[in-house]
């Protein structure tokens, strides 16, 4: 991209340029400066479709939990928040919510918040919620500048700044409204990333200590920071082994390591992990390496004698090796240090997750990637990011070693998990902004090589590369076919540039809250049903009333319904999940009793039958069937299948037609007509007429029914009088 | 195995003569960390005794050892002469950034220390 500025540069007219009075380098940085400020506009604005489309509205499930927290952080303070007992979520158990939650994004839109109100903005603090996720995108445009500039050269970082704005894999969660942990912790992982090679290129104490607390930042985030912790040490071994071991790598990853881990333990909800948990030992493991590789370095270069130093590396080995295993087999054999915990495993092992947890694998996010997704995601990064490899591997230094492994191993978890394509954005963006950005810069000093032109004023580059132009035999055509080339490269990154947008307003801005259909006529329909529900649960319910939901729509009855829930989608406790699921898949009569020694007063199901939305709580009941019966083995999924099919129709299995699920989704649904030329009672979701058109509710009655019958809520009557 | 303890004598034979061609400061900075890595060494054997009830306090302690010879190390490699990858950077910086780094950890170090 520098290349092609300074193109830009020469084709501006000449009188011009003298006006102005710039030196070339001053142009440059002009430039330069003020492409980042468009880039920096842009990845703000094209993340705030959502605003446009529907309202300035939080997203989603998880970002109503951040939205509440935050709120309750603003509205009572620091010390509240942190001692948060919330009874509203988990009835009857409540959640510690201070000591169980990344307090990092709360923290950062509550600071803002109160920032913009030191300015005398009055904002609410929905306005910055929404608009913190973009805001954090644009700031990681800098830092990609800055990391590219620091393993390339400014004009790859320019470029991958321009790639990662709008990154379609990044933009899928940072849009206005998605208020969630990624948001802020993605420009968190750049920024620990780039200071701890910068760290690693300088040496220097202080950048070591930013990026400490670059990784305290992201500790504060997410639960990612994971990633973190194990890529460095594992960078650090590789440059071990292929010896390129410096000094310089050992100041910046030790001080980064000791300080990042005292910092990370601040957080509550991490703790003592870092000194006790499996997943955090390779750091530890690899630090310890570097103290005996240190020393073993200093005395070889004391000693000055390769014979002795060969019986004294020998010694040191032997104990050093045998004291780590025998504290690493103490450590194990007595609980002291955790095994690696089940979400770590189903990371490495893509079918783990399937066979043991079923709670993670049936959140849809967690499933493997498809090829069209990183397509969708990735558009032509795709094809060049091993480009990118390629001119990675023909220079390879500290800092280009240290972004390939980043490269593959967020590629590899990219692959296991949808929601980590995410992670591997930023890895993808830098890497092919190398290739293209080295590409570009080969093909124009081709193109002015051979054009001799006499404007080349006091540019070294370009003198540099006539000369050499002069000794190398030029190709047949070279001209023409890098002129050709070029054009191609600027069709495809525009061919980018248009795809991103079009994901962005069409895939990735929809707040799934509120859902929008095209009607007969080709306009728009907006189903505001969730709203309306939650808004019905606040006003026309008591204060203390419980609701029954699977868990996804916990978070969220909480937030806009003001209730109380029994599970949400903070999952920590499988058993109550599962207690909920029971209810669900048993019959009415014995679901009653589950509700009734939960205190239920309500029941929330989300149904799209009459829409034809098509994640309703009849797709998922499958898993709630599967959750349930991990824990109760009552519940067996045989029973709700008929020959290994999932049914709903009259062909379905007498337990599915008469269980709690079915009964509340499909109760007066059989009188209704949904489509014309069906009979009544067609389900537009699955397709079929239903099987149970005549239900009969005894221990439930309904109370709320939204427009277009998308959520359904049931009222449990109270126990009957003794007769 | 007196071969084995002959070699072990040559050798804190030679590396003691190595070492006495060492600068001051330098050897001011390697007692320091000696040091550390020592009161270290007693609080971990002291926790292997008592046991580490309040554990953050006993992290604390450790870490602040370790985190201060850790950090001392850097220093050392940062301002030894002989050192060729640290050639431009002037002690007086090494040393500035040694006193925030310790600044840093002490505070984290008296906030965890419960």
């Amino acid at each position: 991209m520098a290349a092609a500025a300074s193109t830009m540069l020469d084709s501006l007219p000449a009188p011009l340029l003298r006006a102005l009075r710039l030196k070339t380098k001053q142009q440059e940085l002009l430039l330069r400066v003020s492409a980042l400020a468009l880039i920096y506009v842009l990845a703000f604005a094209v993340r705030l479709f959502s605003v446009l489309r529907y309202e300035s509205m939080i997203h989603e499930f998880d970002p109503y939990f951040n939205y509440r927290t935050t709120l309750y952080l603003t509205e009572h303070g620091y010390s509240e928040f942190w001692n948060w007992f919330d009874h509203e979520s988990w009835y009857p158990l409540g959640r510690v919510v201070g000591g169980t939650l990344f307090p990092g994004l709360m923290v950062t839109a509550a600071l803002l918040h109160r920032l913009l109100r030191a300015l005398s903005l009055a904002v609410h603090i929905r306005e910055v919620c929404v608009l913190t996720a973009p805001f954090f995108a644009a700031n990681t445009t800098l830092v990609a500048y800055a990391f590219g500039r620091e393993i390339w050269d400014s004009g790859a970082g320019l470029v991958a700044a321009a790639l990662i704005a709008v990154c379609p894999g990044y933009i899928s969660r940072s849009v206005a409204g998605s208020y969630d942990n990624e948001g802020v912790a993605i420009f968190a992982l750049l920024l620990t990333f780039y200071l701890f090679v910068r760290a690693v290129n300088t040496g220097s104490l202080a950048w070591s200590l930013a990026a400490a607390f670059g990784y305290f930042y992201m500790v504060s985030a997410w639960g990612g920071y994971v990633f973190i912790i194990n890529l460095l040490p594992l960078y650090v071994l590789v440059l071990l082994v292929t010896g390129r071991y410096s000094q310089r790598l050992y100041v910046a990853y030790n001080c980064t390591y000791v300080l990042g881990m005292l910092l990370g333990m601040q957080i509550r909800f991490v703790g003592f992990q870092h000194v006790q948990s499996g997943e955090h030992m390779a750091a530890m493991g690899v630090f310890f390496l570097l103290q005996v590789f240190f020393f073993l370095d200093w005395v070889k270069y004391m000693l000055n004698d390769v014979k002795l130093f060969k019986s004294f590396l020998r010694i040191t080995l032997t104990c050093v090796i045998s004291v780590g295993t025998l504290a690493l087999g103490i450590g194990t054999a007595s609980g002291y240090i955790s095994p690696w915990t089940g979400r770590f495993y189903s990371l490495l092992d893509p079918t783990y997750a399937k066979d043991h947890i079923p709670i993670i694998a049936s959140v849809s996010e967690h499933q493997p990637t498809a090829w069209s997704s990183f397509m969708f995601d990735f558009h032509i990064l795709l094809f060049l990011f091993p480009a990118g490899l390629y001119f990675c591997f023909k220079r390879l230094s500290d800092a280009t070693i240290f972004i390939v492994m980043y490269g593959l191993t967020s590629m590899y978890f990219a692959g296991v998990m949808v929601r980590l394509i995410l992670v591997a954005a930023p890895a993808v963006c830098l890497i092919s902004a190398i290739a293209v950005s080295a590409t570009i810069k080969n093909l124009t000093t081709l193109i002015r090589s051979k054009s001799k032109s006499p404007q080349t004023t006091g540019k070294t580059t370009g003198s540099k590369a006539a000369a050499k132009g002069a000794v190398d035999q030029p190709l047949p055509f070279q001209h023409n076919v890098a002129v050709a080339l070029l054009l191609g490269a600027f069709y495809l990154l525009s061919r980018y540039a248009i795809h991103c947008t079009w994901v962005t307003s069409e895939a990735y801005s929809s707040p799934s809250i509120v859902l929008s259909a095209r009607g007969h006529n080709g306009g728009r329909v907006i189903f505001d049903d969730y709203r309306e529900a939650y808004y019905w649960l606040r006003q026309n319910t008591p204060t203390d009333a419980k609701i029954m939901s699977w868990w996804d729509y916990g978070y969220q009855i909480t937030a806009m319904g003001n209730r109380t829930v029994i599970v949400d989608n903070n999952t920590w406790n499988n058993t109550h999940i599962a207690t909920v699921g029971r209810a669900m898949s048993s019959y009415e009569d014995e679901a009653y009793e589950i509700m009734q020694s939960l205190d239920v007063n309500y029941v929330l199901v989300v149904f799209g039958g009459v829409t034809g939305y098509s994640s309703d709580d009849i797709n998922k009941f499958l898993w709630m069937v599967r959750i349930g019966g991990g824990v109760f083995p009552v519940i067996k999924e045989p029973d709700y299948l008929v020959n290994g099919e999932y049914r709903v129709d009259k062909g379905a299995s007498p337990k599915m037609l008469n269980c709690l699920m079915y009964k509340l989704c499909y109760y007066r649904f059989g009188e209704l007509t949904t489509e014309y030329g069906k009979p009544p009672g067609y389900d537009r979701v699955r397709g079929v007429e239903i099987g149970n058109k005549d239900i009969k509710l005894e221990y439930l009655e309904e109370a709320f029914t939204t427009s277009n019958w998308i959520v359904r809520i049931y009222k449990v009557k109270p126990p009957k009088n003794r007769s | 195995m007196p071969k084995a303890a002959g070699d072990a004598k040559l050798l804190i034979q030679s590396l003691t003569k190595a070492y006495a061609a060492t600068p001051t400061n330098l050897k001011i900075i390697d007692l320091y960390v000696v040091f550390a890595v020592a009161t270290a060494l007693v609080q971990v054997i002291y926790m292997g005794i008592v046991g580490s009830f309040p554990f953050n306090s006993f992290l604390s302690g450790v870490l602040s050892c370790i985190g201060t010879a850790v950090l001392g190390v850097c220093l050392r490699i940062q301002v030894n002469k002989d050192n060729k990858e640290f050639k431009d950077l002037p002690p007086e910086r090494a040393f500035a950034d040694f006193v925030l780094c310790n600044l840093v950890l002490h505070l984290v170090i008296m906030n965890f220390l419960g």
